[in-house]
């Protein structure tokens, strides 16, 4: 691509993408987001591309990989322009067929389809999902309309429209005051206004001043900044542009982690196009704005996400946290002022410039505004990335977006917030998600992960698990965090284990608060979140652990048998056939038993019987 | 003269260079605050947490570590609320399941009123104050100890788990180890710190062995003197 000079060259050249498109040419759009991809979508991919060339359609159909569409659960997806007609969990060899029938001669094939599960009626259009129609994918929705390693695709979409805005006059301290208009929260955990980081930034004395994108992303199930980076990474590339020319910074890092290889490529590709088109470098625009980005790679550390551990790693040390008594705006990155964001965050720039912060004011709740993407998971019909306003309510993301509990089971309880969040009970499902709200009720908004837990999850072995990830990742510098999680972990696994003890629950409710007191870092002064939040609502099933040695949920094996009832049992032989062990035994249509001596409690049986025969007790 | 400050301790008004810490304030004011990673000759780290006080700025009180927050006007810190001791009787009940022994140990506990642990002894010793890796680094200048693992696997390592090559046997950590878990002795013209052996020098005059050679050769590489400078016993010069 040629260099783009000034400002007024770029939206020609913008004018001249969008002109040189026709929007009623057919174009197949795939999902190549990491969901997609693990289904195989690359394979379809190529047999599109395959396809193409084979019917001699090159030039007048369109093949695109997108990134992420958020709908995950139903993959491969493909949304067919320029009817919007949308495809779900396609074939990999359907490619032909769609092409014959579909774009050629506009047939609908019925079974790719969508059915909504509570109608039992088939949609016809992306829009019309329910799951995409309770949400509002400001920043998210673009991924489906670009192909990620395009660069014209971008500017088609009119990408680059608020750099443009920006350095056609607009002084820095107007950025920064309408990004604090706009009532902009860091989405990466603190929630703290971004505006004012940037003023505190601009403000504190030291050059140069550096930026970082913070794409550390390590909550397990989250993985919506992923789905950023891969899928649209101009957005973000264009909100640091943003961010670097209001704060006065000349040098951007993005720390990704080493384990988004797509989104490590993606970026680095995007950086190099943007640097080729003369917006990354020196004098962007003829404006006399310098900024260049580097791409640094995290080892997988959970910790380098905190932002002195991520800065402490790019200087090439060991990621450990230290005392943030200085806030990195006054001293950061090798102790100049520094600006640190998360994916999401940098993503929503662009959004507020072009629009207007009294437009990006306009939706959400009082003191948090704009929408926020969340990764939603666990026990949930529709697995995926929502994006949905502040203020929308549990419930809705639940049953509305999230089609709700699969096989009619009855939902417990939402993690909210990542390993260090909080579990949020039934009674809070109309509590009306946002940054304050989630505190309150003992969560946190965290990254945006949310887990959804049925009435068969125990509450103890929950907390455990997050306990456990906890222990594992925890630097190990201060000893509360270290020292304390490790302890809080071996007794709750004593407690499921059967050998609790009464005064337990007082030891970790005591633990809990000194560790979130004591600690050096947000890791450790979050990680008894989960064991508190679930002892505040779930106290019950601690103390069935504790006194009446029963796992109320049949999770924790040490306190569980598994049995067969002889009325229910029709000797079918499933669950003999199934279990590891030869626990599960008898002949042909006779009842089966258990040998309780050989039975290692995997559930194997439980999960398989179709009779209900197999209990839990 | 540095720029002073004043601000109270436990109601105690004091006056102090801006930035000091507030330990270094307290301690200058004979305000006992108990510690185990800090020392005057290294820099602030704030790992052990039992320094942890409570300040009030403006209307927010919350719990800082002493040996780094620095002293400001108006600050008003109290040594030894509710929160703070519950922070400081976690950290020794968890730092006695590491060592329940050391007498440095046992003393901050019986100050705060623990008998016991109510943990699983694990009696590890090392408490990872860090004080070794840091006096190694930061006043040896020659890190030739650092930590390896993370979380609750961490611990003070050589690189690669083998005898260290920077290390000039000069016993700093050994020295400087609040709880003494570095084992270090002499015997037969050799040092052995950890399970590592190294020669010492004997004396040109008196041919009494005094110091492991590898420090005379630092010395003589930082200094640029000649080797033989440093061969003579601090007696005999």
């Amino acid at each position: 691509m040629k260099k783009v000079k000034t400002a007024q060259e770029l939206k020609n050249l913008q004018e001249e993408i969008k002109n040189s498109r026709d929007p009623e040419k057919p174009c197949i759009t795939i999902c190549a987001g990491t969901g997609c991809l693990t289904y195989g979508s690359q394979k379809l991919v190529d047999n599109f591309r395959a396809e193409i060339e084979k019917q001699n359609l090159k030039g007048k159909v369109e093949v695109r990989a997108s990134g992420c569409h958020g709908f995950c659960e139903r993959g491969p997806l493909v949304v067919i322009n320029p009817q919007n007609i949308f495809y779900q969990r396609v074939g990999l060899d359907d490619a032909e067929e769609i092409i014959k029938e579909t774009v050629l001669n506009g047939q609908i094939i019925d079974r790719l389809l969508y059915v909504d599960p509570v109608t039992q009626e088939k949609i016809l259009h992306e829009d019309e999902i329910p799951f995409y129609k309770r949400q509002m994918r400001l920043v998210f929705g673009m991924n489906g309309n670009i192909d990620p390693n395009s660069l014209e695709d971008y500017l088609a979409i009119g990408g680059y429209s608020a750099l443009i805005k920006v350095l056609n006059g607009m002084e820095p301290e107007a950025v920064i005051e309408e990004i604090k208009t706009a009532g902009l929260r860091g989405r990466g955990g603190g929630g703290f206004s971004m505006g004012l980081k940037w003023e505190a930034t601009r403000k504190a004395p030291g050059l140069p001043k550096y930026i970082i994108c913070n794409a550390d992303e390590g909550d397990p199930g989250a993985y919506m900044d992923r789905s950023l980076l891969e899928g649209n990474p101009y957005s973000i590339l264009e909100g640091m542009l943003i961010g670097a020319y209001a704060i006065g910074s000349d040098t951007g890092y993005i720390y990704v982690r080493n384990e988004y290889p797509l989104a490590v490529k993606n970026i680095t590709i995007a950086v190099d196009k943007a640097r080729e088109l003369g917006i990354l470098g020196k004098d962007i625009l003829g404006s006399g704005f310098d900024f260049d980005v580097l791409i640094v790679r995290g080892g997988g550390a959970f910790v380098c996400g905190e932002e002195t551990a991520l800065i402490a790693s790019i200087e090439g040390r060991s990621g450990e946290p230290r005392a943030k008594y200085v806030f990195p705006s006054e001293r950061g990155l090798y102790n100049k002022p520094t600006n640190i964001n998360n994916v999401e965050t940098w993503a929503n720039v662009p959004l507020i410039i072009n629009k207007g912060a009294e437009w990006y004011r306009s939706i959400g709740t009082e003191n948090s505004k704009g929408t926020k993407i969340f990764a939603l998971v666990g026990k949930i019909n529709n697995t995926g990335l929502v994006e949905v306003p502040m203020g929308i309510t549990l419930r809705e993301i639940v049953y509305d977006i999230g089609g709700g509990i699969p096989k009619g089971r009855k939902f417990k309880a939402v993690q909210v917030g990542g390993p260090s969040g909080g579990c949020i009970p039934e009674s809070h499902l109309d509590l009306q998600v946002d940054f304050d709200a989630l505190s309150k009720v003992g969560s946190m908004m965290g990254s945006g992960g949310m887990i959804v837990m049925d009435d068969r999850t125990c509450m103890v072995d929950v907390a455990l698990y997050f306990l456990k990830f906890l222990e594992e990742e925890s630097c190990g510098k201060c000893t509360p965090c270290r020292e304390g999680v490790h302890q809080m972990r071996l007794i709750l696994e004593r407690i499921t284990e059967g050998n609790g003890k009464e005064e337990d629950l007082k030891t970790i409710e005591w633990m809990g608060k000194a560790i979130i007191d004591g600690s050096l870092c947000g890791l450790g002064a979050t990680a008894p979140n989960p064991v508190l939040s679930t002892l505040r609502y779930f106290r019950d099933e601690y103390e069935a652990h504790i006194k009446e040695k029963r796992c109320p949920a049949g999770v924790c094996k040490a306190l569980i048998t598994y049995t067969i009832d002889p009325e229910l049992c029709t000797g079918c032989m499933v669950c003999a056939k199934i279990c590891p062990v030869e626990a599960a035994t008898g002949e042909k249509k006779e009842v089966h038993t258990i040998d309780q001596d050989k039975c290692i409690k995997c559930g194997a049986c439980f999960e398989s019987c179709k009779f209900d025969a197999v209990k839990v007790s | 003269m540095a720029e002073m400050v004043s601000l109270t301790i436990d109601g105690l008004k004091i006056h102090a260079p801006a930035g000091t810490t507030i330990l270094e304030a307290a301690t200058d004011a004979n305000i006992y605050i108990p510690h185990l990673c800090s020392n005057e000759e290294l820099a602030p780290y704030g790992a052990c947490r039992l320094c942890m006080v409570e300040i009030t700025q403006g209307e927010r009180a919350r719990l800082v570590a002493s040996c780094i927050f620095e002293v400001a006007d108006g600050l008003e810190v109290k040594t030894n609320t509710e929160r703070v001791l519950n922070v400081r009787r976690l950290v020794i009940e968890l730092l006695l399941a590491r060592n329940n022994k050391h007498p440095a140990l046992r003393k901050i506990a019986d100050e705060l009123g623990v008998k016991e642990t109510r943990f699983p002894i694990e009696q590890k010793g090392c408490i990872l104050c860090g004080q070794c890796v840091r006096t190694c680094r930061e006043v040896v200048g020659v890190s030739a100890i650092g930590f390896s693992g993370r979380g609750i696997t961490r611990k003070i390592a050589t690189p690669f788990m083998e005898s260290p090559p920077n290390c000039i046997a000069c016993g700093s950590c050994v020295y400087v180890c609040p709880v003494q878990v570095i084992p270090m002795k002499e015997e037969n013209g050799v040092r052995t710190i950890m399970k590592y052996d190294y020669p010492m020098q004997k004396c040109r005059k008196c041919g009494q062995y005094f110091a492991p050679k590898k420090q005379l050769e630092y010395f003589s590489k930082i200094t640029n003197l000649p080797l033989e400078h440093f061969e003579t016993c601090v007696d005999c010069r």
